[in-house]
């Protein structure tokens, strides 16, 4: 498969499940907000400081909005282009990947990103968020749903399914520490709420925004900081657990290269495999033993070495692009712009 | 047949009605059936049409609007219908026409025998933009050059067909010929009942085995790829619809590389070597060694592998000499010189700027023909002398007469009509046909073409850059 194309399939799927993160989140703490009885603006603002930073955009937010009340926060999560990372930007930009490799996907795939795409560009996607929000990110969390089924019936199990693959547990395993990190924002952190009643309240949200409640109960975890964390980030079994989506990437990443599992032959594939060794064996201990927040940044950091050596290793290549200037036909300046082309799609 | 009362076919020739209105004889059928449709029903079947084609991506973006909102290009449910034997004569007349193209393509890279007997001054050759000089002498896989041309067809008043232009460098619009089916199937399936309306999906297939003959490496499965500038070019769909339809991989300039003259492409699992390439860039961009040094969109170093003989193109470089509008003025006489064969379709009568008797009847009849730049395209470049103002007209002469060589001019040609749904009624606007000509180890033509429309009422420009829609084109089998 060519190296452009795998790393177009990788942040197709990337940017889907991006959005319906967003969603889920946005949708949760909103839901929350109603339990909430009369919040002043500084408790509000303590509400949505760290989703905003949970996505990573601060400074973007800063630098166009003036404060941080409900609607603004909504407003520049859910659908205002000036924020990449926004779910109608990622949205953009996963049709847009798609329509790059258009050729390979199944018309009702493609259908299905278009017409989610249509959608939130639509008037009527204006109209929902302004007066009916829980169903707008409904209609968002379903449609993408809805393409990672028709994917996973329509794609053959070749490479550009390992890329999928491996671009929606890596975003995912990413989310999930995201969410996790709002309790760190949250007023005396996440020891400070542990045992409190404010605690259980975001910990539920938390816990409902990756679908996982259900799943929770029957894990029969207590709702407190050790027992959602042991969840989300060491459960063999949860599909949105980190343990769960490195191993899953792990698989992928051995199936593209036909290394056997538990060998590595790139780099990608060693911090991968050391990743999913601290976390096999890992437990809670670690995940506070430097504090939460420590811990998932590391997390998050190591996400992203990840994807920096998946892109080093199939889609740059450098080692076989300076072989390539043998015949010294190559201009440096043709293949420097190719270069940030594919790079410009690498926003974490 | 509520829809179509009170058409007024007009001092045109009309597609599906002759001058007392009465309905021609192999239109009289869909007539029939259109008749049968409420109009309610016409109109939601429009609709559901112009769904399909909204939902499939093939759409343009408005420029100016942030929200990136996109429009479908125009399409008219009333097909065009051609019997029988209206095609058979297109297809010989096509046939012979890109077969004399390809050998004086040859000739003029090779021993220029035709600029040696003085049939094409070489002046001309030599002048012509797209003339590629420094590839004199390459050989081409099996001397082809034009693999695939897009000529376009008009009909004048009388109903004879004229070529209006030949594009044999990347002429584009295939995959709307066949979407436009598609969708018509779709929204109506009711009126191909019976009709023995010859089917259009062969074009990929005939494509894939053109590119498979002009492979170099006669040994087994030649690895072709289509080359696009990349999913900013407004033809991208397409692109990726021929791609996926003859199930090549489609690659950016950035994908290729070029090792000891030999070109690559760069895959998950190192590098693969290519063997056929449908490129849709044109020369001056597909290779900055030796092209424009600023292009990003092509691969360095391709010219060198493709003179060695290791990488095929489809079109062959250098074919731009024969779209240029004076070089086209002597096809007729290519025909003659290479064929000895009496041209079949004739072109549109021209006049050349360069030629002093020529020259001076243009310029003393502005206000009555069209002036056309000898090298542009897409409606561009274009005089109307009846409907131009009088400064335009005085520019025009300006232009003429600072670079003659750059400038031809003909008669207007009252293009044919066909009935188009406008509004709310069923009115008569201009058409054209381009159909696509596939020069391999034989010529394949798809039945039939591309039918563009001229929207809006009178106007004789069906480019959809200025407000051409598309319909779908019915060769008929008898």
């Amino acid at each position: 498969m060519l190296s452009r194309v795998a790393n177009t399939f990788y942040w197709m799927v990337r940017y889907v499940e991006r959005a319906d993160n967003l969603a889920r989140l946005i949708d949760v703490i909103q839901q929350l907000l109603l339990d909430s009885e009369r919040l002043d603006s500084e408790r509000l603002r303590g509400f949505w400081q760290p989703i905003i930073l949970s996505t990573g955009d601060d400074e973007v937010f800063s630098s166009l909005y003036d404060k941080a009340g409900s609607a603004e926060v909504i407003r520049f999560l859910t659908d205002d282009l000036r924020n990449s990372n926004s779910i109608t930007s990622c949205i953009g930009l996963a049709r847009e990947n798609a329509r790059t490799v258009r050729d390979q996907l199944s018309d009702e795939l493609w259908e299905e990103i278009n017409a989610l795409y249509l959608f939130t560009r639509s008037e009527e996607a204006n109209r929902l968020i302004a007066s009916d929000p829980p169903r707008y990110y409904a209609n968002i969390r379903r449609s993408a749903e809805t393409f990672l089924g028709i994917a996973s019936s329509t794609i053959s199990r070749n490479e550009a399914w390992d890329f999928m693959d491996l671009g929606r547990h890596l975003e995912r395993a990413d989310k999930t520490t995201r969410f996790l990190d709002v309790a760190s924002y949250l007023p005396g952190g996440a020891e400070g709420v542990e045992m409190a009643a404010p605690g259980i309240l975001h910990w539920t949200a938390i816990l409902r925004s990756c679908g996982a409640l259900g799943a929770f109960r029957a894990f029969k975890g207590g709702i407190h900081a050790r027992g959602v964390v042991d969840f989300l980030v060491f459960s063999k079994d949860f599909p949105r657990s980190v343990r769960f989506c490195i191993e899953k990437a792990d698989v992928s990443l051995h199936r593209i290269s036909g290394t056997p599992r538990g060998t590595f032959s790139n780099d990608a594939e060693r911090e991968t495999g050391r990743l999913l060794a601290d976390l096999n064996f890992g437990s809670t201990e670690d995940a506070f033993a430097g504090g939460l927040h420590e811990y998932l940044d590391s997390l998050q950091g190591r996400f992203n070495r990840i994807g920096e050596a998946i892109f080093e290793s199939y889609v740059l290549m450098p080692e076989r692009i300076e072989l390539c200037d043998v015949d010294g036909s190559r201009s440096p300046s043709a293949l420097a712009a190719w270069q940030m082309q594919q790079q410009q799609q690498q926003q974490q | 047949m509520e829809m179509f009362k009170g058409y007024d076919p007009g001092k045109f020739y009309d597609e599906m009605f002759a001058a007392d209105s009465a309905v021609r004889g192999h239109c009289a059928p869909l007539l029939r059936r259109f008749g049968q449709l409420e109009q309610q029903d016409f109109l939601t079947r429009k609709a559901n049409s112009e769904l399909y084609f909204l939902r499939q991506g093939i759409t343009f973006n408005v420029y100016h609007d942030k929200r990136g909102t996109e429009r479908i290009f125009p399409f008219d449910p009333v097909p065009r219908v051609m019997p029988a034997d209206e095609w058979e004569h297109l297809e010989a007349g096509l046939t012979q026409r890109i077969v004399a193209l390809n050998l004086f393509l040859h000739d003029i890279y090779h021993d220029q025998r035709i600029l040696k007997d003085e049939v094409i001054p070489r002046a001309y050759i030599e002048q012509a933009k797209h003339y590629r000089p420094e590839f004199r002498g390459v050989d081409v896989p099996a001397d082809i050059y034009i693999h695939i041309c897009g000529s376009d067809l008009i009909r004048g008043a009388d109903g004879q067909y004229f070529v209006l232009e030949d594009n044999g460098r990347c002429p584009s619009g295939a995959s709307y010929l066949l979407e436009n089916r598609n969708a018509l199937k779709r929204a109506f399936p009711g009126i191909f009942d019976d009709m023995g309306v010859r089917p259009v999906d062969s074009y990929p297939r005939d494509l894939l085995n053109m590119l498979h003959h002009i492979a170099p490496r006669r040994d087994g499965d030649p690895v072709c790829v289509l080359l696009t500038p990349g999913c900013h070019n407004s033809a991208y769909f397409e692109h990726c619809y021929l791609a996926r339809e003859m199930g090549i991989d489609i690659v950016e300039g950035g994908d290729l590389v070029v090792v000891d003259k030999f070109v690559y492409m760069r895959t998950t699992r190192g590098l693969k070597r290519v063997d056929v390439i449908y490129r849709r860039i044109d020369d001056d961009f597909i290779d900055p060694v030796v092209f424009r040094k600023d292009s990003v969109l092509g691969v360095p170093g391709l010219m060198n592998a493709y003179c060695s003989g290791n990488v095929a193109l489809a079109n062959a470089v250098g074919t731009g000499v024969a779209d240029d509008k004076v070089i086209y003025y002597f096809v007729p006489r290519m025909i003659e010189y290479y064929l000895g064969q009496k041209p079949i379709l004739p072109n549109v009568p021209t006049y050349l700027a360069s030629e002093e008797a020529d020259l001076k009847f243009i310029l003393g009849h502005l206000p009555e023909l069209v002036v056309k730049a000898a090298n542009e395209s897409g409606g561009y470049g274009m005089l109307m002398g009846p409907t131009a103002s009088r400064d335009q007209i005085a520019t025009f002469r300006e232009r003429i007469l600072a670079d003659p060589r750059n400038y031809i001019a003909q008669p207007i040609v009252a293009l044919s009509r066909s009935p188009t749904w406008c509004d709310g009624a069923m009115e008569g606007r201009h058409i054209d046909l381009r159909p696509y000509i596939i020069y391999g180890n034989e010529v394949k033509i798809v039945p039939g073409g591309l039918t563009r429309v001229a929207l809006t009422k009178d106007s004789l420009i069906v480019n959809s850059s200025q407000g051409g829609g598309s319909k779908d084109t019915w060769v008929l089998r008898h």
